[in-house]
C-alpha cells in the first residue's frame, strides 16, 4: 500500500512516528485560524484609491475597464463596447440572478443565451464574484450561477462587477469566499473551481515576445458598477 | 526519457558552438533578468515575503505527513480520488488505469515539470492513447520530440524559423503556401489547431504548482489559459503532483504565489491562477466528472532529515537557472535530464544518482547568485558540495581530480609548506608576467587558459599583504 508506505518514510527520516494527539492539534489550529502572511502596503489604500489602483493594474495587465454609474446602465455599455470593437451582438451569459434582472430588454438588438460557453461563443458575459486591487485581479468561483467556461472559451471575455466587491489583498478575497459559501458536497467553502484572472490570455513562447490570446480570451473587458455612490467618484 | 548528464562536458561543448541556441540565449537572458529585477523592486516587501514562504514550507515539511492526510482527506470529501504512488512507475499505471477506465484514446496536457519526470507522454503513446502538450511551449517540443530545455519556457532555445517549420510539417490540413508574417500568425494558427483537441480530448492531465491541505484543492498558474481548457473541458481531470508542492492553507499559498510569478517571469500575478477541488458539483454546468490526483513520491521523501531537505521547498519558479552563468552559457538540454540549471544539478542527483549526474553539481562557479534570487532561499551552492563531497566519497570522481585535490589537501594541511609554495609560484608568475599583466597559456592548465587570460600576480601574496598591512594599521594606533 503506497500510501502507508510514502508516510512512513516521511516519518522514518523525521525521525519520528504519527504525530502526538497535542501537537496535531497545534497544527489543526492552525488551519482553523489559517493566518496570514505580510500584506503589501501597496493596496491599502482608502476606497477611492483602492478601485483606482485595481483600475490601473487591470489595465497594465491589458485588460480595460468601463465604470458605469449604477446597474441599470449596463446593458448600454455593453452595447457601446461591443458597437466599438466591432463585435456580433450574440452573447453567452452567466446564469446568475444580477446579471439576469439588468434591463436587458432595452436593449433588444443583444442575442443573450443563458448558460455555459460552447467552443462558437465569440463574446461571454460573466459574474464577477470579487476582485484584488493590488494586481488587478478578478476572483471567479465556479457553481451554477457561474459557469468555468465563461471565463475561458470566448474571444471576448465581458465581465460585470460591482466596485463593492473589489478589495486589497488576495487574503480579504479569500475571506469572502469564507464567509459567503458553504457548499453542499463538502461542508466547507471552496466550489469546484475559483480561478484568479489578472488580464485576456497571453503567451511569450516564441522568442520571449508577448502576444495576447494564446488560448483563453483575446480581450477581457470588465464593467465596473458603482454600487459604493460617491465612494468611487473620482 | 534516458539522461545524458553522465556526457555533460560533451553536451556542454556541443551547446556553446551551437549558434541557434547561442542566439536564443543571448536573447532571453537579459530579458528574464531585467523583467524579475522590476517586479521585485517594485514590491518593498519582497524579502519579507520570501523569508515568511520559507518559513511556510519549512513548517510544511516538518509535518509533511500530517499535512498530506489532510490533504487526502479534503480531496476526497469533495469526491475527488487520490493516487500514491511510491515511484515514475506507479504513477505511470496509475495514469494509465484512469485512462483505460475512461476509455480515453486522446488526453490533453497541461504543463507539468512531473510529466517529464515520469515520462507519461511516451507511455500513454505506447499503450495506444495519444497524449497533446497544450502549453504552446512544450507543444512545439513535442512536435520536434525533443525535452523542455528550461522549465518555465520549454522552448525558448527555438527561434521563429524553428515554429513556422514544425508548424508546417505538422498541421498539414492548413494550406502549404500560407505566410506566417509575425508571431502572433503562429500563436493563432496554434490556438486553431489545439482547440479541437482541447474539445476532443477524453481526459486533461496537468501539474500542480502548490497543493493546499486545508480545502484538498490542487492550484496551477498559466498565462495561456492551456491548463484551465486542459482540466475543464474532459470528462476527467487528472492532476500529476509531488509531494513537496503541499502548503497548510490558502493564505500560505497567497504568500507563495507573490513570490512566483515575480521570480519567474516578472509579472506581478500570472494570468490565470486557478483552485481546483474535486468534480462538477450538482448544478455546475462545466468542469470534470472525475478528480483524481496522481501524487509522487519518487525519492523526495528520502530528502527529508538529509542535507538536501531545504532543495523541497523550491516552487520551481527558474529564477536560478535564468541567473546562472553556467546555464546562460550552455541552455538547458547539456543537463541531459528533465531540470537543468542550479536547482536541476540539486535535484537530477537525488532522482536519478550521483553515479548519474555527479557532472551537474560540478557545473557550477559557486558565484552564488542561484541562492541569492531564490525566492524560497534554497542554499543551492552549499547543496552542490555536498554532492561534490558525496561523489568524492563514493569514488565516483576521476582519477585525475582526486590525485589533484590530493596534492592540494597534503598541502592545504601543512599552512607553513603551503605558504612557501604559493609564495615561490606568486614571485615566479609575478616575474614572468610583469611584461603583460596576464598569460595566455599555462603548464598544467591549458583548458583553463584555452578559454581566457590568467592575470599575473604582483609578486606579493596575500598573507604577505595582510601581515604587512596589519603591522602598519597597529603602528597608526587604530
Amino acid at each position: 500500500m503506497s500510501r502507508a508506505l510514502i508516510l512512513a518514510a516521511i516519518r522514518r527520516n523525521l525521525h519520528r512516528g504519527p504525530l502526538p494527539a497535542d501537537q496535531a492539534a497545534l497544527l489543526h489550529a492552525r488551519l482553523g485560524a489559517h493566518p496570514r502572511g505580510p500584506i503589501p502596503a501597496r493596496s491599502r489604500l482608502p476606497r477611492a484609491e483602492q478601485i483606482a489602483l485595481f483600475v490601473r493594474n487591470v489595465e497594465k495587465e491589458f485588460g480595460t475597464v468601463v465604470r458605469v454609474a449604477g446597474p441599470e446602465t449596463v446593458p448600454g455599455a455593453v452595447a457601446e463596447y461591443l458597437a466599438r470593437q466591432n463585435l456580433p451582438s450574440e452573447l453567452v451569459m452567466a446564469p446568475h440572478p444580477e446579471l439576469i434582472a439588468l434591463p436587458w430588454a432595452e436593449r433588444p438588438l443583444l442575442h443573450l443565451r443563458i448558460g455555459r460557453a460552447e467552443a462558437t461563443d465569440i463574446v461571454s458575459i460573466q459574474h464577477g464574484f470579487a476582485a484584488i486591487a493590488e494586481t488587478g485581479t478578478l476572483m471567479l468561483p465556479s457553481g451554477a450561477e457561474r459557469p468555468t467556461t465563461l471565463n475561458l472559451l470566448a474571444e471576448t471575455a465581458i465581465v460585470v462587477l460591482r466596485a463593492s466587491r473589489v478589495v486589497g489583498a488576495y487574503e480579504e478575497a479569500w475571506d469572502l469566499l469564507r464567509a459567503e459559501r458553504q457548499d453542499p458536497v463538502t461542508g466547507g467553502f471552496m466550489p469546484r473551481n475559483v480561478m484568479l484572472v489578472t488580464g485576456p490570455s497571453r503567451s511569450a513562447d516564441i522568442e520571449q515576445a508577448l502576444e495576447l490570446g494564446a488560448h483563453g480570451p483575446r480581450q477581457l473587458h470588465i464593467v465596473l458598477v458603482d454600487d459604493e455612490g460617491a465612494s468611487i467618484a473620482t | 526519457m534516458l539522461p545524458t548528464s553522465p556526457t555533460f562536458k560533451k553536451n556542454a561543448t556541443a551547446a556553446l558552438t551551437n549558434a541557434g541556441l547561442q542566439r536564443a540565449l543571448e536573447r532571453t537572458k537579459p530579458h528574464f533578468q531585467q523583467r524579475r529585477a522590476a517586479a521585485v523592486a517594485a514590491l518593498p516587501e519582497f524579502e519579507q515575503l520570501r523569508e515568511t514562504g520559507r518559513q511556510i514550507k519549512n513548517h510544511t515539511l516538518q509535518n509533511l505527513d500530517f499535512y498530506l492526510e489532510t490533504w487526502a482527506d479534503n480531496v476526497t470529501r469533495a469526491g475527488g480520488e487520490v493516487h500514491w504512488c511510491a515511484t515514475a512507475s506507479d504513477a505511470r499505471e496509475a495514469v494509465l488505469r484512469i485512462c483505460r477506465r475512461a476509455g480515453a484514446l486522446v488526453a490533453t496536457k497541461g504543463k507539468s515539470m512531473i510529466s517529464e519526470e515520469i515520462g507519461i507522454n511516451d507511455f500513454l503513446e505506447a499503450n495506444g492513447i495519444t497524449a497533446v502538450e497544450t502549453d504552446l511551449g512544450e507543444y512545439i517540443i513535442q512536435l520536434g520530440h525533443e525535452p523542455p530545455s528550461h522549465i518555465i519556457a520549454p522552448a525558448f532555445h527555438l527561434n521563429r524559423e524553428d515554429w513556422e517549420a514544425r508548424f508546417r510539417k505538422a498541421h498539414t490540413d492548413l494550406p502549404a503556401d500560407r505566410v506566417f508574417r509575425e508571431r502572433r500568425d503562429l500563436l493563432t494558427e496554434a490556438r486553431g489547431e489545439l482547440r479541437q483537441r482541447f474539445l476532443a480530448a477524453d481526459v486533461g492531465i496537468t501539474g500542480a504548482n502548490f497543493l493546499i491541505a486545508e480545502t484538498g484543492s490542487s492550484v496551477i498558474v498559466t498565462n495561456e489559459g492551456n491548463g484551465d481548457l486542459t482540466q475543464t473541458l474532459p470528462k476527467v481531470h487528472i492532476v500529476l503532483a509531488s509531494i513537496e508542492k503541499l502548503v497548510p492553507t490558502l493564505e500560505d499559498a497567497s504568500v507563495l504565489l507573490r513570490l512566483l510569478a515575480r521570480s519567474a517571469t516578472g509579472q506581478d500575478f500570472s494570468a490565470y491562477t486557478t483552485f481546483s477541488t474535486g468534480p462538477r458539483r450538482p448544478g455546475d454546468r462545466d468542469g470534470p466528472e472525475q478528480y483524481h490526483v496522481v501524487l509522487l513520491d519518487n525519492g523526495r521523501s528520502a530528502m527529508l532529515g538529509t542535507e538536501f531537505q531545504d532543495m523541497l521547498r523550491c516552487i520551481r519558479c527558474a529564477a536560478c537557472m535564468n541567473h546562472c552563468p553556467v546555464y546562460g552559457a550552455i541552455g538547458g538540454h547539456a543537463y541531459g535530464w528533465v531540470y537543468p540549471g542550479p536547482m536541476g544539478a540539486v535535484l537530477t542527483p537525488t532522482l536519478i544518482g550521483v553515479d548519474q549526474a555527479g557532472n551537474l553539481p560540478n557545473a557550477s562557479t559557486f558565484c552564488g547568485r542561484c541562492e541569492s534570487v531564490c525566492p524560497m532561499k534554497i542554499p543551492l551552492p552549499g547543496m552542490m558540495r555536498h554532492w561534490r563531497e558525496r561523489e568524492f566519497e563514493r569514488h565516483l570522481t576521476p582519477a585525475f581530480f582526486r590525485r589533484n585535490l590530493g596534492f592540494w589537501a597534503w598541502f592545504a594541511r601543512r599552512p607553513a609548506t603551503y605558504r612557501l609554495a604559493v609564495r615561490a609560484a606568486a614571485r615566479a608568475l609575478g616575474f614572468f608576467g610583469s611584461g603583460r599583466g596576464r598569460f595566455r597559456r599555462l603548464p598544467l592548465a591549458g583548458s583553463w587558459t584555452g578559454g581566457r587570460d590568467m592575470p599575473a600576480p604582483e609578486g606579493e601574496t596575500f598573507f604577505a599583504r595582510y601581515a604587512r598591512e596589519g603591522r602598519r594599521a597597529e603602528g597608526s594606533g587604530r
